[in-house]
């Protein structure tokens, strides 16, 4: 996208979010760091967002996932000032947003970031085709032009046909397609989801996540994605922030939480997600023991250890895994059964270290 | 909750009811040592009175020299008084034919060919019954007066819906205007607006405002936060939020708020006619007072047909499916009636055709007499069983008490039901009404409105158990109940003049008629209530029905029967107080004599604040269930 790495599209630091009408007080004060509850018994005020800082670069699909009340959906809120922070700062694309005046704030809703909500918040007495235009109309833009602009959006969500129907004669799905083109309408920069697919059965659920990859894929607009469904999290997600009561306990990739979580709480959440699903050869493999052939096939360290199982069963030599053209390690046959069977889970590897070690580095 | 200075001697355990009967004991003492004492017997030329009056007088005397009045209240005077002009020479202009024809291509288009033709019918009804010039001021008035209410009523519910601060300074407001008798907007408008049409539009505008706001500011803060935040989200103002969503997805509810504002209006345009706004209430009035009803039941008639036909029209509109766009067909009939009726305006004459009407005037007064005549024996007889068991030793009681006695009786009684703010405020208006010279009157009015509440009660509990208890009665009640509500208030007062003539009891008839209805469906509603798991588990441990009802149904449904009893308080009062012109005397009466003889305005105006201060009273004392809802706004909520 013609952006260097290191300016990212949204770049938030030391955000905090109280609720509750002394909220600066217990800001600067070290009732900051008693823990929700005690912190709601003390002062009535509560800490939605406690000191979130992260960066999401361009182009990327940011996921944050939490259980209900983590305050995910707070901190999205906070990211165009739906909610407004206590305190930290918000850049999208290099601007201020805490800084910014009212009518500019407007400036950068209305035309460089737009959100997803979990309800659809659809308008019921408006056409689908007016609710898709309903950005464009608030900016201004005359009737030919946005109903234009909203007939070409409407066929890329996959509404075709659907222009003159009013939101309560669809399905739950189809309504937040409307929602998702109401918010891709007004050719924004970046697009906030918060929880979009949770009001849905689990088959459309599945869907429109599919549908989201694709436009991604099509459009490659930066997304921050708020969920708190695991699997949805782990299929979108370049990479996930796992919070809870109002921090980031972990931000990594889908990867690097299963196989390292930080601590009790994310290990808890990833037990049960299979993890031949998700971890690459990189976390298995291990160095050639003395006399080991190393003739057998080769596959790149970020193969998916599921993938990998073809390849072992074909041949009874070790695979050798390999960055390019240095080996990394290698993994035979008996260490896949024993992964795949469970048996790493404790401290089970063939090599007596459990999985939550750090990961091959494979340049 | 102890408000009793009984001590318990120790060791020994009293039953429950001991403290209230001995309280109740104490007081009966004491009434029997100070009877006739301490009272405040009438005077009609109380000082206080008299200052009224010389105030009325001095305010006459300079209405076109004093800033107040030359700057700013004769200017809305002179504004509303236009406005209703306006409305007045539109449909004089339109004639007969062509308020026909417009008012049904209205109808139809809200409603289709039913509502069409209701509207049709129920406005060539008016002709038909003698009443088109009057009929005509009415629905001007109404029209003025709704406009109005509308033009201020919505936004400021729309600013209530949106701000919890704005909401909680006007809901305290809104209370209390909406337990204000109809009787006390007069006197204090007649003071600053003059009388005539203005003075009656305004009035009417002021008691039909509360809805107005009320379900404005319900509909608004009932829209869809997602949506609100969605039209955030894009960048939108807060005007572009307000008139593309908040606006449009509260427009269903807000059909209901001017209904509402409309049923209220019609009720209160009538009463009007006291401070000499025209139309159909001075018929009616003019019947009231002479006991005539062949003369006000057209009037009465019409009224109804008024509220039945803007009822059913405006909960077309309410009712619409969402998305329905209006047909052709229906659109070429509206069309066609509009058309048909501005075109035979030249055509046809322009007077109401005297063949075409109905008198049916000496009918309905013979029909009366022989009522009066021939029930004389059963309608007397429960007159006087009325009167001589309940109101006479009740009325003698209340009157020969001495006030502090009284004082400290409802005091006690407000605490026990209500809590101490509560029963401080009851206290405090039974204080000022003392204080007003209007005690006597004052304790006369509660008498017969404690009669009337009792039996009121009393039909409606049982009225409203049976409903509950039995669907099919249910079933057969609810659009008797619906009707009754659609009614304007002094309707009422029709039959019950009808069949006990101007006596006290006239008046306890027609609010026992009127507030029955609300009673019934709240009880009712609140037997209902009662989740269906308990009464399972009641019958499954082998209750019979009465202990059902006893022991589960009654005790759940408590909150539902207190709030039943404080609307039932509040909707007799008001009743009580218009049947002032039937014969009630007390305060309603001395409120009618104030319009008539100027030398008593005093006396009105005075009498008409002690309604409200007993109207507050009551209504704190009967306060126990803590969110209400407000008597008139029926239906729903």
């Amino acid at each position: 996208m013609g952006v260097s790495p290191d300016s990212a599209a949204i770049a938030v630091a030391g955000l905090w979010k109280i609720f509750g009408s002394r909220a600066r007080k217990v800001l600067d004060s070290d009732d900051r760091l008693l823990d929700p509850a005690a912190l709601r018994e003390k002062t009535g005020c509560t800490a939605a967002v406690r000191d979130v800082s992260f960066e999401v670069r361009p182009g990327e699909v940011f996921v944050v996932m939490g259980l209900s009340g983590s305050g995910k959906s707070t901190l999205v809120r906070c990211l165009t000032r739906l909610v407004e922070p206590t305190a930290g700062e918000i850049r999208i694309g290099g601007e201020d947003i805490g800084a910014a005046s009212p009518t500019r704030l407007r400036e950068i809703r209305r035309h460089r970031v737009s959100m997803v909500f979990q309800h659809f918040g659809l308008l019921p007495h408006r056409k689908v085709i007016d609710n898709v235009a309903y950005g464009l109309e608030i900016q201004g833009v005359a009737r030919t032009p946005r109903h234009a602009r909203a007939a070409e959006i409407l066929s890329l969500v996959g509404l075709d046909g659907y222009a003159e129907a009013y939101p309560d004669q669809l399905s739950g799905g189809m309504q937040q397609r409307v929602g998702l083109g109401r918010a891709l309408a007004v050719e924004p920069q970046v697009m906030l989801f918060d929880e979009p697919f949770s009001a849905l059965d689990p088959l459309i659920r599945r869907d429109m996540q599919a549908e989201v990859i694709r436009l991604h894929r099509e459009v490659g607009k930066t997304m921050v994605f708020i969920t708190h469904d695991l699997s949805e999290a782990l299929k979108l997600g370049e990479r996930i922030a796992i919070m809870r009561a109002g921090a980031i306990v972990q931000l990594g990739t889908a990867e690097e939480l299963v196989g390292a979580p930080a601590d009790d709480y994310v290990a808890d959440f990833v037990r049960d997600v299979p993890r031949s699903n998700v971890l690459t050869l990189r976390w298995l493999c291990r160095d050639p023991e003395p006399g080991e052939p190393l003739d057998g096939p080769a596959l790149p360290v970020t193969t998916i250890i599921k993938d990998a199982v073809g390849a072992a069963s074909a041949s009874s030599r070790p695979i050798r895994v390999v960055a390019g053209d240095e080996l990394v390690g290698v993994v035979d046959r008996v260490d896949l059964l024993s992964f795949l069977s469970g048996a790493d889970t404790g401290a089970g590897a063939r090599n007596g270290t459990a999985l939550t070690r750090a990961p091959r580095a494979g340049t | 909750m102890s408000t009793t200075a009984v001590s318990t001697p120790a060791g020994l355990r009293l039953p429950k009811w001991a403290a209230p009967a001995g309280v109740a004991a104490l007081f009966v003492v004491a009434y029997l040592v100070f009877r006739g004492t301490g009272t405040l017997p009438h005077d009609k030329e109380a000082p206080q009175f008299l200052a009224v009056t010389d105030l009325r007088e001095w305010i006459d005397d300079h209405r076109n020299d004093n800033p107040l009045f030359l700057y700013f209240l004769n200017y809305i005077r002179l504004f509303v008084g236009s406005l209703y002009d306006l409305f007045q020479t539109v449909m004089y202009a339109l004639g007969w034919p062509g308020l026909i024809g417009v008012m049904g291509a209205l109808a139809w288009l809200a409603g289709g060919w039913r509502t069409g033709t209701l509207a049709i019918a129920g406005v060539s009804a008016f002709g038909v019954l003698g009443l088109w010039q009057s009929s005509v001021d009415t629905l001007a008035l109404v029209g003025v007066a709704v406009l109005l209410s509308l033009a201020i009523g919505i936004p400021l519910g729309v600013w209530a819906g949106l701000s919890d601060r704005a909401r909680r300074a006007i809901t305290p407001v809104l209370d209390v205007m909406q337990i204000m008798p109809t009787f006390a907007y007069l006197a204090p408008l007649a003071l600053f607006f003059h009388i005539g049409a203005p003075a009656g539009a305004i009035a009417t505008m002021i008691y039909s405002i509360p809805p107005a706001i009320r379900i404005t500011a319900l509909a608004i803060s009932q829209v869809s936060p997602t949506a609100v935040e969605a039209s955030a989200s894009l960048g939108a103002t807060r005007w572009q939020t307000l008139f593309k969503v908040h606006l449009p997805l509260a427009r269903p509810t807000m059909a209901l708020a001017v209904n509402q504002t409309i049923m209220m209006a019609l009720s209160m345009v009538v009463i009007a006619n006291l401070i000499a706004a025209p139309g159909l209430g001075g018929e009616i009035l003019g019947g009231l007072s002479r006991a005539q009803v062949g003369i006000m039941l057209p009037a009465g008639v019409a009224i109804v047909i008024m509220a039945v036909v803007l009822d059913r029209t405006l909960t077309a509109v309410a009712h619409k499916e969402p998305h329905a766009r209006i047909g052709r067909g229906d659109l070429a009939v509206a069309g066609v009636l509009a058309v048909a009726g501005l075109a035979l305006i030249p055509v046809l004459p322009r007077t109401w055709p005297e063949n075409l009407t109905v008198n049916f005037v000496a009918q309905v007064n013979d029909a009366v007499h022989w009522a009066e005549s021939n029930w004389y024996a059963v309608t007397t007889f429960i007159k006087d069983l009325v009167s001589h068991s309940l109101l006479n030793p009740l009325q003698a009681l209340l009157t020969s008490a001495p006030w502090w006695l009284v004082a400290l009786a409802v005091l006690t009684v407000a605490w026990r039901v209500s809590g101490v703010r509560p029963a401080l405020t009851a206290l405090g208006c039974l204080l000022a009404i003392a204080l007003l010279g209007t005690w006597e009157h004052a304790m006369q009015t509660m008498t017969t409105v404690a009669v009337a509440v009792l039996v009121t009660l009393l039909i409606g509990l049982l009225l409203g158990v049976a409903a509950a208890r039995s669907p099919r009665f249910s079933a057969v009640q609810r659009p008797i109940l619906d009707a009754a509500q659609t009614m304007p208030a002094f309707v009422y007062l029709l039959p019950a003049l009808a069949l006990f003539g101007t006596t006290r009891f006239t008046a306890i008839f027609a609010s026992i008629i009127y507030a029955v209805p609300p009673v019934v469906r709240l009880v009712e509603d609140g037997i209902k209530a009662v989740p269906g798991t308990v009464v399972e588990a009641a019958t499954a441990a082998g209750s019979t029905r009465g202990q059902l009802l006893w022991k589960v149904q009654l005790p759940m449904a408590r909150r539902a029967i207190l709030l039943a009893a404080n609307q039932g308080i509040v909707m007799t009062l008001a009743m009580v107080v218009v049947g002032g012109l039937v014969g009630a005397g007390a305060l309603g009466y001395d409120v009618v004599v104030g319009f008539s003889q100027r030398t008593d305005f005093g006396l009105g105006l005075v009498a008409g604040i002690a309604t409200v201060l007993l109207g507050v009273m009551l209504d704190r004392i009967t306060q126990g269930a803590d969110r209400r809802p407000s008597p008139r706004k029926r239906k729903f909520i």
